[in-house]
């Protein structure tokens, strides 16, 4: 499942900018900085005519933009929403169809206990209001892969409302700052997927697979309170994260188990919401704010052009990073909605409510789901900054990645390593390493304990810091974080890099190996310091001549001559001794 | 003869085998081919059924009252490996690959699939004349009872133009019971489709409560008001199949839970006099013909004379029920129609220029003018600007008619006394000089409230008109209560005396009707 989410993560070093300067949305219609043009730059944005939006001309208003969110969330269950058809991606075509899947008539819907657990815990880790009743609808179309004509949903009465979905937003100025931002969740709705069409434009052939007829959705409806691409695009990565920890949907877009639809408007503030668009087609959390960042300057630009918004669903076009009009659904659908006759009104209970003598198997506590609540992301995070006294940014990035924080954790558990150094490591070497190679967390050569024993060296300085000077790691690019402690992170690297050929040889073995040992023997390092002034004594003269940097050219010949072994404060005093400086 | 429980008793005691019984009926069929009661007779099905049941006799491991015995089942009851159809070109060559449930219980209970019956195309219909295999005859239409009558009327014409309607939808089942070649069928009952074609067929036609009898397989017309009906030619029949088909079905997730003692058999009724007998004023309508009236009138004089108290009670609401079922049936049924698209099963047109097209073309081809007609309704009562003037005010009308009913039942009346239809059966040719909307309103008039309030109702055969065709009269009773309104009928029966059909003619002049008739078109599947 990682390769996609991969894919955004090494790409997602720009990513990691756009939180530094979460801010640039905040502040629009200013001048942007220059951090903020660069991300832009880097998109194909930089080609739309945003910098007039941007930049608004003397006397003109501002523009503010309005963005909500409908999200279709799979459900991680094991038979799909009104039938028991097993749910598995990339099953054979149609291997996984029902009677009632495949509208057989004279079927009826059966309600998956699993989706209505699921739908509650979720509804209760938004902070939603669960209710108590809800019913489910029928929205009509005619469409090759709905083969009821009809999707059954909670349009009336949904299971959940009236929640809230806290993300946060980097806040530029001070480093390593989130600033916590709200998005209210309208209702979160149960609802069947359809199944897939595939189009065969040779042939002029459509064909149909059922195998997600059916399965069951969560959707999400967010309020218009998002401003831009990049809060609608943390906002559903917080909500990713957040399924993902309740184990209700893998949440996983390139499997199409989470699906991001974007309603679009700009106005002037104060003045009423403008027409908006639907887009749609968005299925990487990168491509979400790519679209509708874009849809937001097409929007200004052709409003300030003269021209007018069309209520109309757009499609985002990943290879031009533009939206375009999807002319066949231009004609307004009437969904004809009604209420589903085969299934009674869903009723849940909570402790106060419970029936007495009520079978467990035939309700659902609402109170019970809500102790069974795992620990949520934003409490993980909390954790993380109290316990390691890490930055809250360092937290996020350890959530984002999938698999980093268990890799983390069990890092801590087996290193006498501080905590910092542990967080340095692991978010800068080891994602580092990762994203150049793109590969995920479980994919990594580097287990958790043999990253745990390579600390446990530093930690007990066994391993030199000037030993391994062709380490070549490029990870000073990678860190933007604290730095290493001087001396110690090269040789280590190279311990590092030599894991990292998956030969199955722990840090300790690499080390001896290697000789990467730092050298303990002060006599030898003397040794070693005085051949090397005998034998530059030009250097030796610009030294005593008072030239300051000579004397790490010296260091530097000594450490080559250790094979980068030696510590290089060691030479330092070593030789300032021996020069009697 | 007879009825189902006397051949059930002569199957456990060998007087007859299950084989014997089989052929007797499938003999039948072919004999009374012409009604077009049936439209799949599933010949082979029924024999090698007949033969395991014939086993389980010999080897004294019966599976109970129904083993052995011939049923017919109404075409819109999905039958594993055996064609259904719902009389419509959208379904015909569609084999469903499962059972109903209710189709299941009777198999697993030893019963014979002899066939499925005619109705109107998806049960649309009050006549079963609207059907793409053409009109079910009454059996009536042959009875000694009626031809003596009609003899003795100089106006009435020779021959068999004037053959009459056995009601509908599900007047096939009706037809296949009157006609001995089975001895309980499954109807199903939307607005009164059970017991409109019982009353017309002078048979027990009973309509359980709503989420009594899994809905799961059957066809549906309006989901939230079909209920599989049982045809029977008495009231234990009826009562001894329901306590088979009743009960929850975890695929039918409208069905309840335990609702009543199993096996039902009902109690013979002493006396009455505990009894509270409801009779609604606004029952009595000027189309109502006058023997009907009278008949009505005297069952009430009846359970009156035998101490029950009969008290008149008003169900207000009841005119606006007609309207108020348009509304809710025909936008049910543009939504549930919506999956016959021509892409996974059933009739699928020529034309491939593009998805929308083949749809088109073949809704217009698959459904007949009822059909196409009442979705065209219903997608116009469920428009967004519609929805609340039509589709919620029906709800709400629907509430209050349901109101009516609990209101009654709660000023201590046990069970309703109404007719079941306005009149006896009439002609064909009469029946056909009115639409199908007309009729269908006109028809359902007295059956169509319980529908909406999901109550049990039967109509029980009471006499034979002045032309010596049937008539039935309808008893209610509380939702879930069938019981006991099972019992009273019960009792009823007993005291009217019902003559049974003289098909004697019939069977003998059959060939000769037969020749008569060009029914090459009617399919007989064996």
């Amino acid at each position: 499942m990682a390769a996609p989410m991969l894919r955004w993560g090494c790409r997602g070093r720009r990513w990691a900018l756009a939180w530094v300067d979460g801010g640039s949305c905040h502040r629009r219609g200013a001048p942007t900085g220059s951090t903020s043009n660069r991300i832009r730059g880097q998109s194909s944005l930089a080609q739309q005519p945003l910098r007039t939006a941007q930049k608004p001309r003397k006397g003109e208003h501002k523009w503010a933009a309005v963005v909500g969110l409908e999200i279709h969330a799979q459900i991680s269950s094991n038979s799909k929403l009104f039938s028991g058809s097993q749910v598995r991606f990339s099953a054979p075509p149609n291997s996984l169809v029902s009677f009632f899947d495949a509208s057989l008539p004279g079927t009826l819907p059966v309600l998956n206990r699993r989706c209505v657990e699921a739908a509650v815990m979720t509804g209760l880790a938004l902070n939603c209001h669960i209710n108590k009743k809800s019913l489910f609808d029928r929205k009509h179309y005619f469409y090759a892969d709905l083969p009821a004509g009809y999707q059954i949903t909670q349009q009336r009465l949904p299971i959940a409302v009236n929640g809230s979905l806290t993300y946060g937003i980097s806040a530029g100025k001070e480093r390593g700052q989130v600033i916590p931002k709200t998005v209210r969740v309208k209702q979160i709705q149960l609802e069947q997927d359809s199944g897939k069409s595939l189009h065969d434009d040779l042939r002029s052939q459509t064909l149909v697979d059922l195998n997600r007829a059916g399965v069951g959705l969560l959707e999400v409806v967010l309020e218009p309170d998002l401003s831009c691409g990049e809060e609608a695009a943390t906002a559903v990565r917080e909500l990713q994260l957040i399924l993902q920890a309740l184990g209700t949907s893998q949440a996983n877009m390139a499997e199409g188990q989470l699906r991001v639809d974007a309603n679009v408007s700009v106005h002037h503030p104060g003045e009423p919401l403008g027409v908006r668009t639907e887009v749609k087609n968005l299925n990487s959390i990168r491509f979400l704010a790519k679209a509708i960042d874009y849809e937001i300057q097409r929007q200004i630009s052709e409003l300030e052009n003269g021209g007018e918004i069309l209520n109309e669903t757009r499609s985002f076009h990943e290879k031009l990073g533009c939206t375009v009009s999807m002319r066949d659904k231009e004609a307004k659908q009437d969904y004809r909605f009604m209420p589903e006759p085969n299934l009674p009104p869903l009723l849940l209970y909570d402790a106060t409510s419970l029936p007495t003598d009520a079978d467990p198997q035939q309700v659902i506590n609402i109170d019970q789901i809500r102790e069974m609540l795992p620990e949520l992301p934003s409490v993980t995070r909390e954790r993380l900054v109290q316990q390691y006294g890490m930055l809250p940014e360092h937290s996020f990035t350890l959530l984002n990645e999938v698999g980093l924080l268990e890799f983390f954790q069990n890092v801590i558990k087996e290193t006498r390593a501080e905590p910092k150094k542990v967080t340095s490591w692991v978010l800068n070497i080891f994602l580092g390493y990762l994203k150049q190679e793109n590969l995920a967390v479980s994919e990594s050569p580097v287990t958790p304990s043999a990253l745990a024993e390579l600390l446990d060296l530093l930690d007990s300085r066994t391993i030199s810091s000037s030993a391994a000077k062709q380490a070549g790691v490029q990870w000073c690019d990678l860190s933007s974080l604290q730095p290493l402690p001087p001396g110690f992170k090269r040789s280590a690297s190279q311990v590092f890099e030599e894991l990292w050929k998956r030969e199955g040889k722990t840090p300790g073995q690499i080390v001896s190996e290697k000789q990467l040992e730092l050298m303990q023997d002060r006599g030898a390092l003397e040794q070693f310091c005085y051949s090397v002034m005998k034998d530059h004594p030009q250097v030796v003269m610009d030294v005593k001549k008072g030239n300051p940097r000579a004397i790490n050219k010296l260091i530097g010949l000594v450490r080559k001559a250790t094979l980068n072994r030696a510590d290089p404060a060691m030479i330092k005093e070593i030789l300032e001794k021996q020069l009697s400086l | 003869m007879g009825s189902l429980l006397r051949v059930s008793a002569a199957l456990k005691q060998g007087q007859i085998t299950p084989t014997e019984l089989c052929q007797k009926c499938l003999s039948l069929i072919k004999k009374t081919k012409f009604l077009n009661a049936y439209i799949t007779v599933s010949e082979e099905v029924a024999l090698k059924q007949a033969e395991e049941s014939e086993k389980r006799y010999k080897n004294g491991q019966s599976l109970g009252d129904l083993d052995g015995i011939p049923i017919a089942v109404k075409d819109n009851f999905s039958t594993s490996g055996i064609e259904t159809t719902c009389a419509s070109n959208m379904l015909k060559g569609y084999v469903p690959p499962y059972n109903a449930t209710v189709v299941q219980k009777l198999l697993d209970q030893g019963a014979l699939l002899m066939g499925k019956t005619n109705l109107d195309e998806f049960a649309m219909g009050s006549g079963s004349t609207d059907g793409v295999f053409g009109p079910v005859k009454n059996p009536w239409s042959y009875s000694k009872q009626y031809r003596e009558k009609r003899k003795q009327n100089p106006h009435s014409e020779s021959g068999d133009s004037d053959w009459l309607i056995t009601g509908g939808s599900s007047g096939g089942s009706a037809a296949a019971v009157s006609a001995f070649t089975c001895y309980a069928a499954l109807g199903s009952d939307t607005g009164g489709s059970t017991r409109n074609p019982a009353a017309h067929c002078g048979l027990v036609g009973f309509k359980p409560s709503y989420g009594l009898v899994s809905r799961h397989g059957l066809i549906p017309l309006v989901n939230s008001m079909d209920v599989p009906g049982i045809l029977t030619r008495c009231v234990d029949d009826a009562a001894m199949v329901l306590g088979v088909l009743a009960g929850h079905d975890p695929k039918d997730s409208t069905t309840v839970h335990d609702p009543i003692n199993k096996p039902l058999v009902l109690s013979s009724l002493a006396d009455v006099s505990k009894l509270c007998i409801g009779i609604p004023k606004e029952y009595l309508v000027p189309e109502l013909s006058s023997e009907i009236q009278s008949l009505w009138s005297r069952a009430a004089d009846l359970f009156e004379s035998e101490g029950a108290k009969v008290i008149e009670v008003s169900l207000p609401h009841t005119s606006y029920s007609i309207v108020c079922y348009h509304v809710l049936c025909t936008s049910e049924v543009a939504s549930n129609m919506a999956r016959f698209d021509g892409l996974q099963y059933g009739h699928r047109c020529d034309i491939d220029v593009s998805t929308e097209a083949m749809y088109a073309a073949t809704r217009r081809e698959g459904f007949n003018d009822v059909v196409r007609g009442r979705i065209l309704s219903g997608n116009f009562f469920l428009l967004k600007e519609n929805y609340e003037n039509y589709f919620v005010k029906a709800q709400k009308v629907r509430r209050l008619i349901a109101n009516d009913f609990v209101n009654a039942f709660n000023s201590g009346v046990d069970v309703l006394l109404t007719p079941t239809t306005l009149s006896e059966a009439v002609p064909y040719l009469e029946f056909i000089k009115e639409d199908n909307r007309t009729r269908s309103a006109q028809d359902d008039i007295f059956t169509q409230a319980v529908n909406m309030a999901g109550l049990p109702a039967v109509s029980i055969p009471i006499a034979l008109s002045n032309q010596g065709l049937p008539i039935g009269l309808q008893f209610i009773g509380r939702a879930f209560y069938d019981q006991q309104l099972l019992t009273v009928a019960k009792w009823f029966e007993k005291q009217v005396q019902f003559p049974v059909i003289q098909l004697q003619e019939l069977m003998d002049d059959c060939s000769a009707i037969l020749e008569n008739e060009k029914l090459a078109s009617v399919s007989l599947k064996q």
